[in-house]
């Protein structure tokens, strides 16, 4: 529910301003089952060398977590402009999250990358956790993840 | 209201606490034991450049190096595409143990964090902390009260088993729940945003790196002078990355690291808030001092036996006092019933004297005499009701009186009037309620009439005080006393000795048992009382028990008076006879605990609760027994259970006086031919408690003030100490 709001608060918040070239994204990411709380992640774009373009998603309640997921600090600089309005609850083991969002559609086929880092309590923090190619063709098709994360796709 | 304090929080909190208190004890054995597997180098010896270079040659693609608090070094890898976790040792980088957080410690955690409920148990467990805060204070201040200040809070503590083992623990406890519970509740605190957290400083994220090959990790020097002790994390760049970085938190502070360089990109301290912030939360834990953890935990495993305690003497209390339906606040009310009493007999009166004085309009509070706060703004008059202990002592509900009177605020001037009750067969009859209207004149309070008195209960002579009062506040009192009844239980004598006729002395030994047969005694130990109920009588009459219940029968030590009701009763039954009883507790005639000589000095029948203190002492401490009986052939009560207990040393010394014989002796003759002996136990730190006659404890206390004299002691100063103690009758 919390997320369906956010999300629609989401659409809302970024669609209106770039409608004309937006293209409406849905990103899965599903989680292996683990012993533990639930999972902190960031949803991220990154440029084909790897830079911090721009944050899609926060999972995890406490923003003061959010420097536990160290590569989207270190690309954002865990700047909360760069999140607002983009955050919802944390992921809980074996369950999966799914956002929707708007991206430009210069971003799609031009070597961007979604990216998901991911962050438990007490347990290992995962850079790069999982990463897929945002392709027309690479749509629809799972990527594992190396952490938390079992599978991350997207669809178009 | 101190009291309401405590115990209000405590009988809601109770079974929150206990769920609390025994989470948290489990949990705190968790950094201890990972502790016991770490190998901690000491400071100085390992650097975190050390570790690392050790870590990599058996984990090649190592991806981040943590140090517990406890002391253990972990490292997280992947092993093609599969993470793991590892405990090494930190000397040899060599892989101690896989490392998973056990199921057993988190699960245990969310109990005692959140009640495995969430947000909403995580609201419960902090107030669950906040009403813990506020039992320790009130309790601390409840026992400062009670002890007479502050100074005195370490001194031996009295009273009945519950209370005793109540107050012991918690005043051993207490600093240690209080650590826990404070900071608990600041945690709970930041948790819901109450308190504002102090968020860590944090490095700026390096801009540009030096991008050349990187150096060994051994050699970095910004690595090699963080010691392994103050590392909390590194993070390894990903390999082949000349862009990426290593990241670094200390204990002190975050950073970022060339891995080319090896210099420090940027650095910054958390802050000293952050810092006092994660200093609170690991003492709460535990996790950086293993050994306090334990403690921690070891005092939290009290609250358990504090909370069943706790309630028990909640419930004891509420029972014993009656129940008082309209009671008025202290605060509105006009008139002050306070109430001194030992074994809640007097209450009785206060409740019919309370119900008359509402009836005729009067705003009446009913409280025990140690309640007294002197904060009684619309008070008119104040009536006091009270019995006494023993030799002129204070009982049980008012032994804080005078210090109180003394040194609370001074209230108005009260009009006031006292009555005493006893029993006029005593020498200080009604002693107490003599010196409570002594301190009230000293004051120079008016007084509402003359202080009086009543024998034995005597509901006549109690309605006749209540219509004297009624005519001086001029308020018609025409009361109707019913005395309570209590709830006795038929005891059934099965076995009887008797002694004494030789001498007519009659005396008899009696052992009752529970009618019906397989219901169990009561609770109670030596030295209590039982109070029997001769047919046809509603007054009670008090007898010292010989035995405990866990001997499985209730003893007691009879002589017949002449004219006495009770005695004759008790000593004209056969076996298989009742009679009816409930137990009084005395917890003042009791040897203190410790495994210090005790002196038994008693006469007659006295030697009952003597010879069940004896019969009792399993630890075998030095007991010795001062006797005084007539005749030996004839009333030398359990002369046979005596040689007994000297023969396996319950009881190292008998020492008996008969007067009847031909060389004639009294108890205290027997103590001054063995003055150097009672002396050298009192020296070593000995007690004495005296059962008998008055006349008898009397001379005893002759004897012994003579003996003490050229040590420049006292039978007084025994007593002041608690070490002389009378049980006479």
């Amino acid at each position: 529910m919390n997320r369906l709001m956010a999300t629609t608060g989401l659409l809302l918040g970024l669609g209106l301003s770039s409608l004309a070239q937006a293209r409406e994204v849905t990103i899965t990411t599903e989680l292996n089952a683990y012993r533990g709380d639930g999972a902190y992640l960031a949803i991220y774009l990154t440029d084909a060398s790897g830079k911090y373009a721009r944050t899609l998603w926060m999972a995890g309640g406490k923003s003061k977590y959010y420097k536990h997921l160290l590569d989207w600090a270190r690309g954002s600089g865990g700047k909360r402009s760069e999140y607002d309005g983009m955050t919802g609850a944390s992921v809980t083991s074996g369950a999966s999250l799914t956002i929707t969002v708007d991206i430009d559609d210069t971003l799609i086929d031009a070597g961007y990358l979604v990216r998901v880092d991911s962050a438990v309590e007490d347990q290992r923090e995962n850079r790069v956790d999982a990463e897929v190619p945002l392709t027309t063709q690479g749509a629809g098709t799972p990527v594992a993840g190396r952490g938390y994360v079992k599978a991350l796709s997207y669809s178009l | 209201m101190l009291r309401r304090l405590h115990s209000l929080p405590g009988l809601l909190a109770a079974l929150f606490l206990l769920i609390l208190a025994t989470s948290g004890a489990v949990l705190s054995l968790s950094p201890a034991l990972e502790r016991v597997a770490a190998t901690v180098p000491a400071r100085g010896d390992v650097s975190v450049a050390d570790v690392a270079a050790r870590v990599l040659q058996t984990y090649p693609g190592a991806e981040q190096i943590e140090r517990l608090p406890s002391g253990a070094v972990l490292v997280y890898f992947s092993v093609d595409g599969n993470p793991g976790a590892d405990l090494v040792d930190p000397l040899t980088g060599a892989r101690l143990d896989a490392y998973e957080p056990p199921p057993f410690f988190t699960w245990m955690k969310d109990l005692h964090r959140a009640f495995l409920l969430d947000d909403p148990g995580r609201a419960a467990a902090g107030t669950g902390a906040v009403l813990m805060v506020l039992m320790c204070f009130s309790g601390a201040f409840l026992l400062a009260s009670r002890a007479g200040g502050w100074r005195k809070l370490l001194a031996p503590i009295r009273g009945t088993g519950s209370q005793r083992l109540h107050t012991e623990l918690a005043r051993a406890a207490v600093v240690g729940l209080l650590i826990s519970a404070l900071s608990g509740a600041w945690m709970s605190a930041i948790r819901f945003e109450w308190l504002a957290e102090a968020e860590e400083l944090e490095a700026e994220f390096p801009a540009e790196v030096a991008g050349t090959p990187p150096a060994p990790i051994g050699t970095l020097q910004a690595l090699q002078a963080v010691d392994l002790r103050d590392l909390h994390q590194l993070i390894m760049p990903f390999p082949d990355d000349p862009l990426d970085v290593y990241s670094l938190r200390t204990h002190q502070g975050s950073g970022f690291v060339d891995q080319a360089t090896g210099q420090w990109l940027s650095y910054s301290d958390y802050g000293s808030a952050a810092t006092l912030q994660t200093f609170i939360m690991e003492l709460h834990t535990g996790e950086a001092w293993w050994w306090l953890g334990l403690i921690l935990g070891l005092a939290a495993l009290t609250v358990p036996v504090l909370a069943v305690t706790g309630v028990m003497i909640w419930w004891q209390r509420r029972r014993s006092m009656p129940r008082l339906s309209g009671n008025a606040a202290a605060s509105s009310a006009d008139t002050l019933l306070l109430v001194g009493s030992e074994t809640n007999a007097t209450w009785g009166f206060a409740k019919t004297l309370h119900d008359g004085l509402t009836a005729a309009g009067c705003q009446v509070h009913v409280a025990p005499l140690n309640q007294w706060s002197g904060r009684y703004p619309k008070a008119q008059r104040l009536l006091v009701l009270t019995s006494t202990y023993g030799d002129g002592d204070a009982p049980a509900s008012a032994s804080q009186f005078q210090h109180r009177l003394a040194s609370a605020p001074g209230s108005n001037p009260l009009p006031w009037a006292v009555l005493g009750f006893g029993d006029r067969q005593f020498d200080n009859f009604c002693a107490f309620a003599d010196q409570v209207a002594a301190a009230l004149e000293a004051r120079q309070w008016p007084r509402i009439l003359a202080t009086d008195y009543v024998d034995r209960q005597s509901g006549q002579a109690f309605e006749r005080w209540c219509s004297a009062l009624g005519s001086a506040i001029a308020m018609p009192l025409d009361l109707h006393y019913t005395p309570m009844r209590h709830a006795t239980r038929p005891l059934l004598l099965a076995e009887r000795e008797d002694y004494g006729s030789a001498v007519k002395a009659p005396t008899s030994i009696l052992r009752f048992k529970t009618a019906p047969p397989h219901r169990s005694l009561p609770s109670f130990v030596a030295g209590d009382l039982v109070r029997i109920l001769p047919p046809g009588s509603d007054i009670p009459r008090f007898y010292s028990l010989a035995s405990a219940s866990k001997d499985g029968v209730l003893e007691i030590c009879v002589k017949r008076q002449e004219h006495g009701v009770c005695s004759t009763f008790l000593c004209a039954m056969a076996i298989g006879d009742c009679a009816d009883g409930f137990i009084q507790k005395n917890p003042r005639f009791q040897p203190a605990r410790g495994k210090g000589p005790v002196i038994l000095i008693g006469a007659g029948t006295g030697i009952g609760p003597l010879a069940g203190f004896i019969r009792a002492n399993k630890s075998r401490r030095p007991m010795h027994l001062f006797w005084g009986g007539r005749l030996a052939q004839s009333d030398f009560l359990y002369e046979h259970p005596l040689q007994e207990w000297l023969a396996d040393q319950r009881l190292s010394g008998l020492h008996t006086a008969f007067s009847r014989c031909p060389q004639p002796a009294y108890v205290q003759d027997k103590l001054r031919e063995d003055s150097a002996q009672v002396l050298a136990l009192l020296a070593s730190h000995g007690q004495i408690l005296v059962c008998g006659g008055r006349r008898m404890a009397g001379d005893v206390a002759l004897a012994l003030d003579e003996m003490l004299a050229p040590q420049n002691l006292s039978v007084a100063m025994l007593k002041k100490a608690g070490r002389y103690i009378e049980d006479t009758y």
